[in-house]
């Protein structure tokens, strides 16, 4: 599984990396978190509002700091 | 009411004499800014609540299939129900162009949605009540929709410094699916956050207000931002464009300013200028733009903001 989080830098960006390693300690899975801010990239997923949150290459939320819990019930 | 309360508190539980000028004026402060955050509470939690139901993805699909014109009165209109946030402008604007929307539009958009965001709004609000608040976003939109359609006029499409790929076929948007509670409690953790920025700003902004309302003689503020300058409408403009993001800081004062003689429309320019054009959001649009595109795009808008001034100070 690999988690994608797309951002160009804001607090925003890093309140939801902080919840995405978080929810991924406590799920306990193997998961490969990374962090986008190439633009070219971003454009590809149609983002406009970030942070986004990519899950397997699909646009799970846009503009939103998810919480953990909701990132863990996303990873299962 | 609450004007009750506060006498309680201050003349009964503090026990500080009736009348005298400064238990008169921390009776003033306590009660006008409790009142403030309070009604500032409200109206954020509210647009930011009815904002989580429109995405930007949503406008832009439908922005999309619009041409000029129609496409710019569109833009700046959603504009006002769109969340925005500056950190996400260049997202935005490259999304925006991607989905073959022409620039000029581009730009009613991403001049209307600052200067409507959700701090202005609350503090135009509960500061100077509806009809100001009407006449703000009222102007504030004119400027969006000739600003970007001067701006598409100009054939500046060669000053954008990314390559943008137009997507192929349709534009769909996603529909993300959002249980109420949660965009009930987002909204209320945003609605903190905001609260927690600009709490500060606010009491300084209502205790230099309170200075100005008791120290500073009106014929002073009169000579300066009444009838009788020509130049207050530019200088205020100016004045407002360091000022960005201390809307809720600044406002208090314009308030007082204006019932010290402080022409409407001289106030209105200082309030456009203060949300419309911020230097954070220029350097941030400096990596897709060429200084040129943006030196375009704030005197556009600068210009655009003095003539709403100007009108202002004349019809009325």
């Amino acid at each position: 599984m690999k988690i994608e989080i797309l951002g160009t830098g804001c607090s925003k960006c890093n309140e939801l990396e902080m919840n995405v390693k978080q929810a991924v300690a406590q799920s306990g899975k193997f998961v490969q978190i990374e962090k986008i801010s190439d633009l070219q990239k971003i454009m590809e997923y149609g983002v406009m509002s970030t942070p986004g949150l990519v899950i397997d290459g699909i646009v799970k939320s846009t503009g939103r700091v998810l919480s953990t819990k909701d990132i863990v019930d996303l990873l299962i | 009411m609450w004007q009750e309360s506060v006498n309680v508190l201050v003349y009964e539980w503090l026990q500080l004499p009736h009348g005298e000028k400064l238990s008169d004026a921390l009776n003033f402060f306590i009660y006008d800014t409790v009142k403030i955050l309070f009604l500032l509470t409200v109206i954020i939690y509210a647009v930011t609540l009815l904002r989580s139901y429109f995405s930007t993805e949503k406008v832009r699909e439908y922005l999309s299939r619009r041409h000029e014109y129609t496409g710019n009165v569109l833009a700046a209109l959603f504009g006002i129900i769109t969340p925005f946030c500056s950190c996400s402008a260049i997202p935005l604007f490259l999304g925006f162009l991607q989905a073959r929307i022409p620039l000029g539009v581009t730009f009613s958009y991403l001049i209307s949605a600052p200067l409507n965001n959700e701090i202005a709004i609350a503090m135009l609000l509960t500061m100077f009540g509806w009809k100001v608040a009407a006449l703000y976003i009222g102007f504030g939109i004119l400027v969006a929709i000739i600003g970007g359609i001067v701006i598409g006029r100009l054939g500046l499409e060669s000053e954008i410094l990314i390559e943008v790929k137009p997507i192929e076929g349709e534009i769909r948007a996603e529909n993300q699916v959002i249980a109420f509670k949660t965009r009930l409690s987002d909204a209320w953790n945003y609605t903190l956050d905001i609260l927690r920025k600009i709490w500060l700003y606010v009491l300084i902004g209502v205790g230099a207000g309170a200075f100005i309302h008791g120290y500073v003689p009106t014929e002073f503020i009169t000579s300066i931002a009444g009838g009788d300058n020509p130049f207050a409408v530019p200088l205020a403009t100016l004045l407002g464009v360091p000022m960005y993001s201390n809307a809720a800081g600044v406002m208090p004062l314009i308030e007082v300013l204006t019932s010290k003689g402080m022409l409407m429309g001289t106030a209105l320019s200082f309030m456009m200028a203060i949300t419309a054009l911020s230097l954070p959001e220029a350097m941030i649009l400096k990596r897709v733009m060429s200084l040129k595109l943006i030196a375009i795009f704030f005197g556009t808008v600068t210009l655009g903001i003095m003539g709403v001034g100007y009108l202002f100070n004349t019809i009325l």
